[in-house]
């Protein structure tokens, strides 16, 4: 049995907030990069410039890129073979408290969704537990952005939908953020299990490094088809027209029951923060 | 087209704007977001003063990160603007003559701008970094209390925003994105 103590994860999980904040990972990066060289429309093109210039900003002066420095959402995935020593939930909280505080991050929490009063800290984080085989402990921390968030939709629909209710939803829901989540975009999208499962294999879908797409090839296609059609709508970087809606289209799927097709998605900013450690 | 343009915002600065024509400001803008926003209209509501003249005034949307130490401000792009679409037409109707955010804007507030003269302005979501450097100074002026969402004065120079719907109600959104799409089509064979 490794023992691992929580003050350890405290402390990843907060090089990991401020890290996210400021620095984004090489595969939005290339994305990005990539679909500028692809670009033909000069209104977006300018757009796609800027948002470069911007992340290398960020790096380059370890500011953040963004000023939505989001919910921390920090997933941890324990070894069966692993026991935590102390308040891990208390720690991962303190984690996310010191960054915020110490890497002059937005706090961007309410104490209550009604009587709106900011926590100051930026806590509670979104924490995710999940066991899996061996004796390491992944920590991935995704600050999440509400502007994308509140365009993000779920669907409870019928198998009889099939994979054409499932499309016709994913392009209505990008049709319907329209300019408002800061295209380009990254779809995140949970088809199965249950209400509440669909939503979290969507964003956990937005974990995946960008460049990457499902093991299973039906799906891996089934992503490369909606990305085509979401960027043959011409909403462009910010609205403004263009050919690049979105980034890529993530697809996470589980099974689900006999009378049910759940399907939840979940939006991405061109910031698409990820970052993931294992100890 | 590119415009210059000092603030504060009169109408007769504000009429020549048309959708997709760039404006660099420079001069005093007003933070203000959700929770001010609500604010504001509660001070109209109690017949109060407001923490600045609305009269050709503009507001941005904007919670910036925390100034780290030496800097002005954090990073500070455009939050969502439909949030703040409840609120808007009381602000219009006081002379606000310039919004600048991101994103769509109800029915509601389109025919209030036009009433005002008034101009709705996008920034680059999520480039805040880079739209920090045109922030010279920043000071907070009411709600400190509301942390990131307290409503600040900024001074800018040559702060770059994109006309989005100009004071007659015309659409980037839209006019953008068909002009777009024309040029996907064949053209017809003559």
């Amino acid at each position: 049995m490794r023992i691992i103590e929580a003050q350890e994860i405290r402390d990843i999980v907060k090089r990991l907030c401020i890290e996210a904040n400021r620095n984004l990972g090489e595969d939005v990066r290339s994305c990005i990069r990539e679909f500028r060289g692809r670009e033909t429309w000069p209104v977006a093109q300018d757009v796609l410039d800027k948002i470069i210039t911007n992340f290398e900003l960020a790096a380059d002066n370890q500011v953040p890129i963004c000023q939505d420095t989001g919910v921390a959402c920090v997933f941890l995935e324990i070894g069966f073979d692993v026991h935590i020593e102390g308040d891990l939930p208390a720690a991962v909280d303190e984690g996310v408290r010191r960054a915020y505080h110490e890497g002059y991050l937005r706090k961007s929490l309410v104490k209550d969704p009604l009587n709106r009063v900011n926590t100051g800290d930026n806590t509670p984080a979104m924490l995710y537990l999940e066991l899996v085989p061996g004796d390491d402990v992944t920590i991935t921390v995704a600050p999440k952005g509400f502007g994308s968030e509140n365009m993000s939709q779920i669907k409870m629909l019928k198998p009889s939908d099939g994979v054409e209710g499932v499309m016709d939803f994913v392009i209505s829901v990008v049709e319907a953020a329209g300019p408002n989540p800061c295209p380009p975009i990254v779809v995140g999208v949970g088809i199965g299990g249950t209400f509440d499962k669909a939503a979290l294999l969507a964003k956990k879908s937005l974990l995946r490094p960008l460049g990457t797409v499902n093991s299973d090839p039906y799906y891996a296609e089934l992503e490369g088809k909606l990305l085509e059609r979401i960027n043959a709508l011409g909403i462009g970087p910010q609205g403004f027209g263009g050919r690049t809606t979105a980034l890529a289209v993530a697809i996470e799927t589980m099974p689900t029951h006999i009378a049910g097709l759940p399907c939840a998605v979940n939006i991405n900013c061109h910031v698409a923060r990820h970052v993931r450690e294992v100890l | 087209m590119e415009h210059r343009i000092e603030l504060p915002l009169t109408r007769e600065k504000a009429a020549p704007l048309a959708p997709g024509d760039t404006v660099y400001f420079s001069g005093a803008l007003y933070t203000a977001r959700d929770a001010a926003h609500k604010r504001l209209v509660d001070l109209l509501d109690q017949g109060k003063p407001l923490p600045f003249p609305m009269e050709d005034s503009v507001i941005y949307y904007v919670g910036p990160t925390p100034a780290a130490p030496g800097d002005v401000i954090g990073s500070a792009g455009p939050t969502t603007s439909y949030r703040m679409d409840a609120y808007a037409p009381r602000l219009l109707d006081l002379g606000l003559r310039g919004m600048i955010g991101k994103g769509k804007r109800s029915a509601e507030v389109v025919a209030a701008m036009e009433k005002a003269g008034a101009v709705y302005f996008g920034a680059i979501g999520g480039a805040g970094a880079l739209l920090a450097q045109c922030i010279k100074a920043a000071e907070v002026i009411a709600f400190d209390d509301l942390g990131p969402e307290a409503i600040r004065r900024l001074r800018v120079k040559d702060f770059p925003v994109v006309v989005i719907i100009d004071s007659k109600g015309n659409n980037l959104y839209q006019l953008g994105r068909e002009a777009y799409l024309k040029t996907l089509k064949v053209p017809d064979l003559v």
